[in-house]
């Protein structure tokens, strides 16, 4: 059985976080009732026209420069011919020979070699705006067309990465770690769910056939609505790649590439019918838009926008709060919001350690149970940074500390009135003195065993000093029974 | 005499007449003169009636009124307005009713003027004789037996028939000279992107221009002046100060102005000899007005209308993409085509029933000259064409203030005369294309009649945003010559 490689390349769309849409002032919020966010420029009514949407530009840009990529000092708006339903003017404005940014790439983990990195190629990253959603059921007749508009017009910004992917482990790295820098930078939301990230993978098997590099035909497999979904198609995929060559000994030379979607319930892809069969989309430049100027001065501008990107941040974690490569892995990849949390929080306590594993432990676990997001979580970051410092400090215990954190789930108060809520008082070290001594009086077995080398024979009078205590801090009275017997 | 803007405004003014009495003048005109010459293809009486009263009813109570307050001005049926159809003269936008006002429109209902109504045209603005409307052609005020001129023909009829004193056209490749040139009018073709193109009706893009008609260079100053500007709905729109155009005409002395006249123009194959005369005598009235004549040359100007036939078909091509049956105009009800199933059998159907014929050929040549394998031997050279013609214009303009030539090759001709021969067609658009590719102003001035008693044009083209020196000199013609006092039917 010879040996083969899986080639994958990636077109990434991703919906920029404007304000508005790509040529018009319509709004894309998702979930708006169908066609009540149009005007006739996004529904492309005679007479109407576009006007290019500067937010958008700036955010391609952002994203352009955090994947290291160029920004040519002119881009310009070409015109991509077909006829659908949902695209109003019977051609989409994207851009076809000057992108916006050319020539990126993107470092993302080596599935296969911990530690290791991959440095993936980026094509191009070009600006376009979406088209609408039709619904219709071709077979039952022609009424049965529904067509919604709102989505016309939205600004998509394509990313298109080398075919340097070689598994769908990495092809799942290097989605995980785009859809990361993207929201960081907050050029957009990558919600998968509501169309804001959309995949298309290009797909083919580099066969070693006695010696023989051969290539299967190239697949470009379509409707995969979750990071799990593209690679689970991708490895449907190479297996039904292998085994087609097997049965046909088709090759890339014999079949031009094709098209096939993902059936997520079934896990199989399955042959797609082309919107138009060997497309000729008729690109021109858009004579309604001018050709865009970007002044260094400009891009120098929106570089100096760029907030840190996700590696820069798993760099910093290690070197400026100590944290291990995997705590600060686990930290910025939750996001930009979970990150800033964690900033805050460790920046309060003073105990950054503390604060990642607070964090990766009570607050996760929390914000999962709750179905919620940090933005909601009630215990803000200052709060919660407070509690950590008592703890720090010895003021608290651990397990008191819980019952605080508990407590300020439900409770939207600060640390002290949680304390007093729950009858946890600062104890001051005289009044523990007091109590270890008279426990130390009580029980001479137990500084026998201590000065006979058993130290742990203290832990029972923890214990014990709890009852009568509540508030006693047991690292404390350790210590003290300790510093008590040993003079 | 209440033909002119200008006659209107100062009778307004004065009290001698109404914005009632004059908006029923014309409504009446039309009532008389359109069944005969066909140039108005809706008629908004009620609206245009009650814009009146309500001018008369704001002069009385002395209250600020706008500069075309109860002028009368007739639209070309493809700028958007929301009270009347926009159709195009097409099947495909028949029953059409924007949702909004093209911004020409707006300027003109905030400057007070009675939209009277829309008028014909070309198909989508594609022709040179005004006869491929769907509502049929337009016929010449001068000679019924004749085209008006296309394809804002409407436009300039309407004005020639006396229904209105000024109207709005546009123009693509001489849509607004020829016309002019043919019903003895004056008509400006602005620089592109001097007047708004939100709401015209897109044929294509890079080439249209809105602009003005009326009877003498100061009436379509008046006009400019109210529908020029920057509008940011636009992006080829000129971010530039409107000039007073109407003060900047009111010197008739041209000493110092060099004129530069095409001389192989004048030579060309197809040139009628009344409308060389008519040339030669114009530089013989600039002359006497104190211009100087200077010989220029515009080396690619055989490459015009080619270079022309191909960017404006290709652009139309996708223009005309939207008008699929899907969501507005035209759809077919035939029957399903099997082969095609029910989506393509929609387009296909919509699209066959709802365009006329030269307006699929122009389709047809633009999909094809922007095919894959072809779109370098033709789009991209008509692209690198279109430099040189602006690089000659730049040269010719380093020589000459203005340039004067013919508006078209000849007096109008007879209805269906061409209409079976495209390429003749096309050659109607000879001396006015080359404005269009370069994006120049350009304006037709009314300059002689030939033996037949029809009217003939000469064309004064300026580099861009210079349409102060077009009207002036314009005015200046007018001054000292009668062409454009000539009215049809009167001796
Ligand atoms: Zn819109």
């Amino acid at each position: 059985m010879p040996q083969y490689e899986t080639i994958i390349g990636l077109e990434v769309h991703v919906q920029l976080k404007t304000d508005s849409k790509l040529f018009c002032g319509c709004s894309t919020r998702f979930g708006a009732p169908p066609n009540s966010q149009v005007c006739p420029v996004c529904l492309g009514m005679p007479g109407a026209l576009p006007v290019m949407n500067r937010q958008a530009i700036t955010l391609a840009v952002k994203a352009g420069l955090a994947l290291n990529c160029n920004i040519p000092p002119m881009t310009k708006w070409d015109r991509k011919q077909y006829f659908y339903p949902d695209l109003p003017k019977g051609y989409q404005i994207s851009q076809y020979d000057l992108p916006i940014c050319a020539d990126g790439f993107l470092d993302i983990d080596d599935p296969a070699s911990e530690g290791d990195t991959r440095r993936i190629g980026l094509i191009r990253a070009h600006l376009e705006e979406d088209a609408g959603k039709s619904q219709h059921d071709e077979t039952s007749g022609r009424n049965d067309s529904r067509i919604d508009l709102n989505r016309c017009g939205t600004p998509l910004l394509e990313i298109v990465s080398q075919p340097d992917l070689r598994s769908s482990a990495e092809a799942k790295n290097y989605l995980t770690e785009l859809k990361l820098l993207l929201t960081h930078l907050e050029v957009s939301d990558c919600e998968m769910q509501e169309g804001s990230l959309r995949v298309d993978a290009n797909i083919n098997l580099h066969l070693d056939v006695d010696g023989k590099k051969i290539a299967t035909p190239i697949v470009e497999v379509k409707n995969m609505n979750s990071f799990r979904a593209v690679e689970r198609a991708l490895d449907y995929e190479a297996e039904r790649q292998y085994a087609h060559w097997e049965e046909t000994g088709q090759t890339i030379k014999d079949a031009p590439k094709t098209t096939r979607g993902w059936d997520d319930s079934r896990e199989q892809t399955f042959a797609q019918r082309e919107k138009e069969e060997s497309a000729d989309y008729r690109y021109f430049p858009d004579p309604d838009l001018l050709p865009v100027r970007l002044p260094q001065s400009f891009i120098d501008q929106v570089r100096d926008t760029i907030q840190e990107t996700p590696a820069q941040a798993r760099d910093r974690l290690q070197t400026q709060h100590g944290l291990s490569a995997y705590d600060a892995d686990v930290i910025v990849n939750q996001g930009a919001a979970i990150l800033g949390y964690f900033e805050s929080v460790a920046d309060v306590s003073g105990d950054p350690k503390r604060a990642s594993s607070w964090i990766q432990q009570d607050v996760l676990r929390t914000l999962k149970e709750q179905e919620t997001s940090i933005e909601q979580f009630p215990i803000p970051a200052k709060r919660l940074g407070d509690l950590l410092g008592r703890v720090r400090s010895g003021d608290l215990d651990n397990n008191r500390a819980r019952d605080v954190f508990a407590y300020l789930i439900e409770n939207d108060t600060d640390v002290d009135s949680a304390c007093t809520a729950l009858g946890i008082e600062a104890v001051d070290s005289g009044e523990i003195e007091s109590l270890c001594q008279k426990l130390l009086d009580d029980n001479p077995q137990v500084v026998q065993d201590v000065r006979g080398g058993k130290q742990q024979a203290v832990g029972r009078l923890i214990g014990q000093a709890k009852k009568v205590n509540p508030n006693a801090n047991p690292q404390q009275v350790r210590e003290t029974l300790l510093k008590l017997i040993n003079g | 005499m209440l033909d002119s803007v200008s006659a209107i405004l100062n009778a307004l003014a004065s009290g001698d007449a109404s914005a009632r009495q004059i908006t029923e003048q014309s409504l009446e005109a039309i009532a008389q003169t359109d069944p005969k010459i066909n140039a108005v293809t809706h008629v908004a009486a009620e609206t245009a009636l009650a814009t009146a009263d309500d001018v008369d009813r704001r002069r009385a109570a002395g209250q600020s009124l706008g500069a075309l307050a109860g002028v009368p001005i007739a639209i070309k049926d493809l700028i958007c307005t929301t009270d009347m159809p926009t159709t195009c003269a097409s099947r495909m936008l028949r029953d059409f009713v924007p949702p909004y006002d093209a911004t020409v429109i707006r300027k003109l209902r905030d400057a007070d003027a009675v939209l009277i109504g829309k008028t014909n045209m070309d198909e989508f603005a594609m022709g040179a004789s005004n006869e491929t409307s769907v509502y049929g052609p337009t016929r010449n005020p001068w000679n019924h037996d004749r085209i008006p001129g296309g394809s804002s023909g409407g436009s300039a009829a309407t004005i020639a028939a006396g229904q209105v004193p000024a109207s709005l056209g546009s123009d693509t490749g001489g849509s607004i000279r020829q016309p002019a040139s043919h019903c003895g009018i004056t008509g400006l073709k602005p620089t592109y992107g001097r007047v708004s193109r939100y709401g015209l009706v897109a044929f294509a893009s890079s080439l249209d221009q809105i602009g003005p008609m009326a009877w003498s260079a100061e009436d379509v100053a008046l006009l400019l002046e109210t529908i020029a500007g920057y509008e940011p709905r636009d992006s080829t729109s000129l971010d530039t100060p409107v000039p007073e155009y109407s003060k900047a005409i009111q010197s008739s002395d041209l000493r110092g102005i060099k004129i530069g006249v095409l001389r192989d123009g004048l030579e060309q194959d197809g040139l009628d000899e009344s409308v060389q005369k008519s040339v030669t005598e114009a530089m013989q009235v600039f002359t006497d007005l104190g211009a100087e004549i200077v010989d220029v040359q515009l080396p690619h100007s055989q490459y015009w209308v080619p270079t022309y036939y191909v960017i404006a078909p290709c652009e139309a091509s996708s223009n005309l993409s939207r008008y699929d049956g899907a969501h507005y105009g035209h759809r077919s009800d035939a029957d399903i085509d099997p082969a095609d199933g029910p989506l393509l059998s929609m387009y296909r159907h919509s699209r066959q029933e709802g365009f006329g014929s030269e307006v699929k050929r122009r389709i047809m040549i633009g999909t094809y000259a922007l095919s894959t394998g072809y779109y370098d031997a033709y789009y991209n050279k008509a692209l690198k064409v279109r430099r040189l013609i602006r690089g000659d214009y730049d040269a010719a303009f380093q020589q000459a203030d203005l340039l004067l030539g013919p508006t078209a090759p000849t007096s109008a001709f007879a209805l269906g005369d061409k209409l079976d021969d495209p390429i003749q067609m096309y050659l109607c658009d000879l001396y006015t294309v080359g404005a269009n590719l370069a994006g120049i102003p350009a304006i037709s001035i009314p300059a002689g009649l030939d033996d037949s008693g029809l009217p003939i044009g000469v064309q004064l083209q300026a580099p861009a945003l210079e349409e102060s020196r077009l009207l002036f000199a314009a005015a200046a013609f007018q001054s000292q010559t009668q062409f454009h006092q000539l009215r049809p039917g009167k001796p």
